[in-house]
């Protein structure tokens, strides 16, 4: 079976400026993937290339074994993508959301219908069923978001900063459902800036800085390799500490 | 990238037309009676009004009564109003207020449904409200005979052809602001120079002459026949123009969204 993406020298111009500058990994079936990197590294737009929203100036992308930009239609029915920012339908309930979206996916509505239920039981939602989405805390919003990347029982899963602006409580329950989904052998990739999320749900990752992998590797073998132990050191290293020496301290924007 | 190369379309764009049409039937009533109620005012405010002032079957008029004359340009004014309200405030919030057409695109559906989905949308919901206010006439006694069912395809050709400038201009505003240019500028001269409050015949030969390029001109001169009982005079070339406006127009948004929205 065909990997579930796999990226070649990506490149991608805006102007003068190379906002992507041959960017290559691969996900493997049932890993989650990290990017990781600081504001304007470059993160999103190497999504919205793979997804084939924006036709990058080189390189090859291959979803879940369909050539992107060029199958990229074909590619999305069997993606999930939690976008960064909220973009659920304010005119529909919970549940008529999830309907919505799977007719996208040419889902006739009977077969919509009968997953409605386990994937509001699954964001923990079932009470919000009927509720006006305007009426859903940030944290509910993500995790309905969430169930709507899974209407369509998707193979990979395609994560833009699932936890920003949430709280430390509905962080960790999006941890937890994530860890779920793997569990359950789905593939991720996910980018963020908080190393814990990294840490936690990530089996390799790549540091992403000025549209280039800078490195890339298990978290431990990345703090391993870039922070030399110390024993005079007050606390265990961590990979903030490495991303920090790789990408520098400076301001991003 | 071209963003002129030749839309793909696939049958997605359905699923985005039932998306707006789901949103809309929760609020159907009061949309319908919204719709309705602006150019009722008007037209019995001027068809009574003005129309009282005007002896009975002026030649101008078509032989017949005022009130008859402008309820056929109402049934068109309206169409172009509805189709155009929809194209701007609608899709723009959809576009970009609320990122639906985003979250679509995350699916398996691309710009292009998402532009010919809100296309036949508009057309569809500016098709409502021109055959409501139709109905409105028919009973009112202004429809001659059943001839004037043609009006409907019509009207839904009207919608088309308007929807298709306003996402041209819903993919280039950068706010809600720009809309009241397109009006100012566009509709509400077209409404008056296309024969929908008096015939054409009434304007300066140069004016003319430009009426004959306005879109709404080519609307009203199949209508006003239909609903008076006869046969339209040219009926392929205004029916050309309505669609050919419509669909090069649909091209140049898409275009456009497509620089607007994946570049």
């Amino acid at each position: 079976m065909a990997a579930p993406l796999e990226v070649r020298d990506l490149r991608k111009r805006y102007g003068d400026r190379e906002v992507v500058a041959g960017i290559s990994f691969a996900l493997a079936k049932g890993e989650c993937f990290g990017l990781l990197g600081p504001n304007g590294a470059g993160k999103t737009t190497t999504l919205r290339c793979c997804l084939g929203l924006i036709a990058p100036d080189g390189g090859s992308i291959t979803m879940v074994g369909e050539p992107v930009p060029g199958r990229a239609r074909e590619a999305r029915e069997r993606v999930g993508v939690v976008p960064q920012f909220d973009n659920l339908d304010p005119d529909f309930s919970a549940a008529e959301n999830l309907l919505v979206f799977g007719r996208y996916f040419g889902l006739d509505d009977a077969t919509i219908r009968a997953r409605i239920p386990g994937l509001l039981e699954f964001a923990g939602l079932t009470s919000k069923t009927g509720a006006n989405i305007r009426t859903l805390s940030g944290g509910m919003k993500r995790r309905l978001t969430l169930a709507r990347a899974l209407i369509n029982d998707p193979d990979l899963l395609v994560l833009d900063e699932p936890t920003t602006g949430l709280d430390p409580q509905a962080r960790h329950l999006i941890w937890e459902r994530l860890q779920g989904l793997l569990a359950e052998g789905k593939t991720i990739l996910l980018t963020t800036h908080f190393m814990e999320e990294a840490e936690r749900l990530c089996g390799r990752l790549a540091i992403v800085d000025n549209g280039r992998i800078i490195a890339e590797d298990t978290p431990q073998a990345l703090i391993a390799e870039h922070i030399p132990v110390s024993p005079s050191s007050l606390r265990p290293a961590n990979l903030e500490d490495v991303f920090l020496k790789l990408t520098g301290r400076d301001l991003r924007d | 990238m071209n963003h002129f190369t030749p839309p793909r379309l696939s049958v997605r764009a359905i699923a985005v037309w039932r998306r707006n049409f789901l949103v809309w039937r929760k609020i159907a009533i009061p949309s319908i009676l919204g719709n309705l109620a602006d150019p009722m005012i008007y037209m019995f405010g001027l068809g009574y009004g003005l129309g009282g002032l005007l002896p009975e079957a002026l030649p101008a008029f078509g032989g017949g009564s005022y009130i008859a004359f402008l309820a056929a340009g109402t049934v068109c004014a309206s169409t172009m109003n509805a189709a155009s309200f929809e194209t701007l405030y609608s899709a723009f919030a959809r576009m970009d207020v609320q990122k639906t057409w985003e979250a679509i695109m995350n699916g398996p559906v691309a710009l292009d449904d998402v532009v010919l989905g809100e296309l036949f949308w508009a057309a569809a919901k500016a098709t409502l409200s021109g055959v409501a206010i139709l109905i409105v006439v028919a009973l009112l006694g202004l429809v001659q005979s059943p001839l004037a069912l043609w009006a409907i395809p019509v009207i839904f050709l009207t919608g088309l052809a308007f929807a298709g400038p306003g996402l041209i201009v819903t993919a280039l505003a950068p706010s809600y602001d720009y809309f009241m240019y397109y009006f100012t500028l566009f509709i509400t001269p077209m409404t008056l120079l296309s024969g929908v409050f008096f015939p054409l015949d009434q304007l300066p030969a140069g004016i003319q002459a430009i009426s004959q390029f306005l879109p709404l001109t080519h609307s009203v001169a199949l209508i006003r026949p239909l609903l008076s009982g006869q046969v339209p005079d040219a009926v392929l070339l205004h029916v050309a123009v309505l669609a050919a406006l419509g669909f090069a127009c649909f091209w140049i948004a898409l275009a456009l969204a497509r620089r607007r929205l994946l570049s």
